[in-house]
């Protein structure tokens, strides 16, 4: 009993009200995706289970038993078995290709009777454990180019196994560690060569050259003109911003080149569609252009709880899972939106907020890992809805219809509560 | 160690929040594009075309109405027959048809109805209703055809047709869209808006697949269709069947106007054509042939064709020179001096009665002669200006040179020559005088008139002095509202007093003048005047203008026949046939009836085209 008290007053209620809020509103607009006036189902109708608002709340409940189940298990399991569960999930990842189902055209997936499991959204977390671990170690210092290079091979290797079963858009996501690694020491060049990097490329794509010559021109004199006077008056100076200036432009012909030639078809439309969603209207443009539609629509207060027409006749595709941001935007219109990401961003503060209470840092590290893989979620998610993002089959985290997303958020989510909530237990080391 | 860190993650997180926010702040609250694209998407606008309105007769007899035909549509997820042999053979379609179709249909959509099978009748319906709960969907759809029930008032009736594309771009209030029916001439085209109605919109929700999901907003933003409005005509359709027999093999023109309302109780226009042509499927075919044809079925005649007025035109000129004081009743003109001839008469007490009674041509020259000349200063030429001002002031009252202001919409105004038209012939104030107009004097020259003003002047005479403006439509609507030009007398300005011996003489023009024993009715009295109008293609046209009886008339008339030659020839006869069959409802003179019915005056319309016919007697008019 007293266990249970402490683990009842440990625990950060913040977070998991603010989880339960996601999950709730989640399944509202799945319900209101799937709600037909016509043929009204209630929980109580078995059919009802049929429809993925049925789905999701079986989802939902057979996350409670996991929530329950973290929660018994000892909180130094997940540090101790990090390196077991993290080679499992990499078997799993290389045995996907031959032992795997095709679903949606993913074959990416494991059949078990009537459940289906995408071990790739749960590879993210054994790699966020392991990795955790591994910065744990005393020796280990990110400034230092092995660490960095370990590391590195930790992320990189499931990276590349999701990458070889065609799922570019969940391997991505790996590139969210970074904010663990920063977090832990990573020296700030890397984020930020990375940050610099995709604007470089998005500017590329997006913008003619001499308009990123002229922004970079006008940047550098800007700079130039706020720095004390010497520094004006070294000839250096100016040399370095023109070379700087050339390599920049160098690396825009690179991107043009690449997206040219190294790309395959299907990724090159993704991204043009991003820049113009007209240029395949019925195809990929089709995506975003009616998820633009739904979304604009809402207008400021939204047409009101299931009253949205573009999401309930299915002109957005995929509306559930990857687009279930748009029956937000077009039932609840702006107001709606923000509230949603508002919570969201908080929901991120409160987890870093949370991490850095640590005194282990595994345990921080493991924090930070999770912040890394929801704010990329959120981010590319809610991004690609209003075409700021090309379109990545990633769902947005606790929103969207699927079990195997529901269930692997909910797990990465709950093991570092349970850390948090044994936080007193942890020894820093 | 790296604490900053948190911070600085963080705003890069409130950063991404802050564009996230400021997009879609510009997609749903700055820009309502997407709304609009929203409703095209999901909600699809069904017009619901009303009926049309009716037209009736005078007597309520219905002569144009609607008659709804019936589409079938097939929506190939859920069409479902068991046995196709018996669908065939309901609809009379033949295998390879419904296999072809049905393909057709599935290659168009699994989802949507596609067009099955085109315009079944009422009756076909009927009997595939029952038939239909084997043959799951299929569905039917409602549209209706223009249907006639004479073929003998085509030309005024005008016809309906899908609206082209002129008219699509130039409409003032953007109501039609692309394939909409639209009245294109006669009154369904000057009625057009009363005939149309109000357009119904229903609004249903739809999803991407192009199925219906139920009505938008339960109904509340839609519009229930307003059936057009019926028109009430002043037309006798009896009477207009029968003087449209009497123009068959004739080329020509009869306008009937009851002459104290205005009513027009007949307008034919021969040669026409059967409109239940232009109404229906075949159109564009049928259209083809009649606007290509060179006897131009289509030309309304009555309002639209030029003719000159003849010797019809005599009565104004007794009229005007009555009303100026310049000759009297007794004036007496004898032949001497006139370039123009005349055949024989008696000229022994030549006084206007004689002359309009005998269609003299030397009296009214020297008439017109004297309307220029007296009371006017000047040499010759400022005395026929200023005499031919006055003249023709009067003139106009009689609607010559000006629109009457029909119920259509191709009328044309015709020519009154006066000051200004000669100066400009001439080039040049004082450049001509009565010597070189005098062809006005007996209706000839430059004077251009269509039949219906004719038939308006009759109806002038026969009020002795005012007309309401000649009108097809007497009322619109179940409030039977009227336009109150239609109802509003129009003085001509000319003393009532002066009408008594232009009347009498055209009684006795029937009776023992210029027109023969066809023209006579033995028990009605009527007052005519014939004229044979000179054209440069051919034989004379053949005019006859006349209202009877001549106490209380009932009915004032206007035949022109073309190239039929002397007025007193085809034209009297029809117009006395015409005439006995309005006021005594039978026509007793069969033989005179079957003759002019059975007369054909074509060949001389057709050549035309070929040598012109010698003709002896240019002036010698009647």
């Amino acid at each position: 009993m007293s266990n249970q008290n402490q683990l009842v007053s440990k625990v950060d209620w913040i977070t998991i009200s603010l989880y339960g809020l996601f999950v709730l509103a989640g399944w509202m607009n799945i319900y209101s995706a799937v709600y037909n006036p016509e043929t009204h189902l209630w929980i109580f109708d078995a059919k009802f289970y049929d429809s993925n608002a049925g789905k999701q709340l079986i989802w939902i409940g057979t996350s409670l038993i996991l929530i329950i189940c973290i929660f018994a298990i000892d909180f130094r399991f997940f540090e101790a078995f990090a390196p077991i569960i993290y080679a499992s999930f990499i078997g799993l990842l290389i045995l996907v290709p031959f032992l795997g189902v095709t679903i949606n055209g993913s074959h990416s997936w494991f059949k078990f009777g009537s459940i289906t499991i995408q071990p790739a959204e749960f590879a993210k977390t054994a790699t966020a454990l392991l990795l955790a671990k591994y910065i744990n170690e005393p020796q280990v210092n990110l400034s230092k180019w092995k660490n960095q290079w370990i590391s590195g091979a930790i992320i990189g290797l499931p990276m590349l196994l999701i990458i070889a079963s065609n799922e570019t858009g969940s391997a991505l996501v790996f590139a969210s560690f970074l904010i663990l690694l920063y977090r832990e020491g990573l020296p700030g060049e890397y984020p930020g060569l990375f940050v610099g990097t995709v604007t470089i490329f998005v500017s590329a794509l997006l913008l003619s050259p001499w308009t990123i010559l002229a922004t970079l021109i006008l940047i550098a004199g800007i700079i130039i003109a706020l720095s004390p006077i010497y520094i004006q008056r070294l000839k250096q100076t100016y040399i370095k911003a023109a070379l700087f200036i050339v390599g920049i432009m160098f690396m825009v012909f690179l991107v043009d080149l690449a997206v040219n030639t190294v790309l395959k078809e299907h990724q090159r439309n993704r991204i043009k569609v991003l820049i113009d969603p007209s240029f395949d209207p019925r195809g990929l443009g089709y995506q975003v252009t009616q998820s633009k539609i739904a979304i604009g629509s809402g207008g400021f207060w939204g047409k009101g709880y299931l009253q949205g027409t573009q999401t309930k006749f299915d002109f957005v595709p995929e509306q559930s899972t990857d687009f279930i941001f748009c029956t937000i935007g077009e039932e609840h219109g702006f107001f709606g939106v923000l509230v949603v990401i508002l919570l969201f961003v908080a929901f991120l503060w409160r987890l870093m907020y949370l991490a850095d209470q640590q005194r282990s840092r595994f345990a921080r590290a493991y924090g930070y890992g999770v912040v890394g893989i929801l704010f990329f979620h959120f981010l590319v998610n809610i991004g690609m809805t209003i075409g700021l993002m090309p379109i990545m089959g990633i769902p947005l985290p606790f929103f969207s219809y699927g079990g195997s997303s529901l269930w692997s958020f909910t797990i990465l989510l709950f093991i570092f509560l349970k850390l948090d909530s044994h936080r007193s237990d942890m020894l820093s080391r | 160690m790296f604490e900053g860190r948190r911070q600085i993650l963080l705003l890069f997180f409130i950063i991404i929040g802050l564009v996230f926010i400021g997009k879609l702040f510009f997609l749903q609250v700055i820009d309502d594009s997407y709304e609009k694209a929203a409703d095209n998407n999901a909600i699809r606008k069904i017009i619901q075309i009303p009926f049309r309105g009716e037209v009736y007769d005078r007597h309520q007899k219905l002569i144009v109405y609607n008659t709804p035909v019936y589409d079938l549509y097939i929506t190939p997820r859920k069409a479902h027959v068991r046995d196709t042999l018996q669908f065939c053979q309901l609809f009379g379609i033949t295998r390879a048809y419904f296999d072809s179709t049905c393909k057709q249909a599935k290659a168009y959509s699994r989802v949507k109805p596609y067009l099955f099978l085109k315009h079944l009748s009422k009756e076909d319906f009927a009997r595939v209703q029952d038939a239909m709960v084997d043959f799951p969907g299929f569905t039917f759809t409602t549209t209706a055809f223009r249907t006639y029930q004479s073929k003998a008032f085509s030309n005024a009736l005008g016809y309906v047709a899908e609206i082209n594309s002129n008219s699509l771009q130039n409409q003032k209030d953007d109501y039609y869209r692309q394939g909409d029916y639209v009245g294109v001439s006669g009154i369904e085209s000057f009625y057009e808006e009363d005939l149309r109605g109000q357009r119904g919109v229903k609004y249903r929700m739809v999803n991407s697949n192009g199925v219906e999901k139920g009505d938008f907003k339960e109904g509340s933003l839609d519009i229930q269709p307003i059936a057009g409005k019926n028109l009430y005509t002043g037309v006798d359709i009896r009477l207009q069947e029968y003087a449209d027999s009497l123009m068959q093999h004739k080329v020509g023109s009869v306008v009937a106007i009851e002459p104290a309302t205005g009513e027009i109780l007949t307008m034919v226009s021969a040669p026409s054509y059967d409109p239940s042509l232009l109404a229906g499927r075949n159109f564009s075919k049928y259209y083809q042939d009649l606007a290509l044809d060179p006897m131009k079925p289509l030309l309304n005649r009555p309002p639209s064709a030029y003719y000159r007025p003849g010797s019809t035109f005599k009565l104004i000129q007794a009229l005007v020179g009555l009303q100026l004081g310049i000759i009297t009743p007794g004036s007496v003109f004898t032949h001497a001096g006139a370039p123009v001839k005349c055949h024989s008469h008696n000229t022994s007490h030549n006084d206007l009665h004689n002359a309009i009674q005998w269609s003299c041509n030397p009296y009214f020259y020297h008439a017109f002669r004297k309307i220029l000349y007296e009371d006017t200063q000047g040499n010759t030429f400022e005395r026929s200006a200023q005499g031919l001002q006055r003249w023709s002031e009067l003139v106009a009252n009689f609607g010559f040179g000006r629109k009457l202001g029909v119920d259509l919409g191709n009328e044309k105004k015709g020519i009154l020559p006066n000051v200004e038209y000669y100066n400009k012939v001439y080039k040049g104030e004082n450049t001509w005088k009565f010597s070189n107009i005098y062809s006005l004097s007996i209706g000839e020259g430059e004077l251009v008139v269509n039949p219906l003003k004719m038939a308006n002047v009759a109806a002038i005479i026969a009020n002795r002095g005012w007309y309401i403006p000649p009108h097809l439509v007497k009322a619109i609507g179940d409030n039977k509202v009227v336009d109150p030009f239609y109802k509003t007398p129009v003085s001509v300005g000319i003393d009532a007093k002066h009408f008594g011996v232009v009347i009498e003489g055209m009684k006795d023009a029937v009776l023992h003048g210029t027109v023969g024993g066809d023209g006579k009715i033995p028990d009605i009295v009527m007052c005519g005047k014939t004229g044979t109008s000179q054209n440069a293609k051919g034989e004379d046209h053949s005019v006859f203008i006349a209202f009877a009886p001549k106490d209380n008339p009932k009915i004032a008339i206007a035949v022109f026949v073309e190239n039929a030659g002397f007025g007193g020839f085809a034209a009297a006869p029809i117009a006395s046939l015409i005439i006995e069959k309005y006021l005594k409802g039978k026509v007793d003179r069969k033989a005179v009836e079957e003759k002019f019915m059975n007369k054909s005056y074509l060949p001389n319309v057709l050549s035309v085209t070929g040598p012109r016919p010698s003709k002896t007697k240019k002036d010698t008019l009647k």
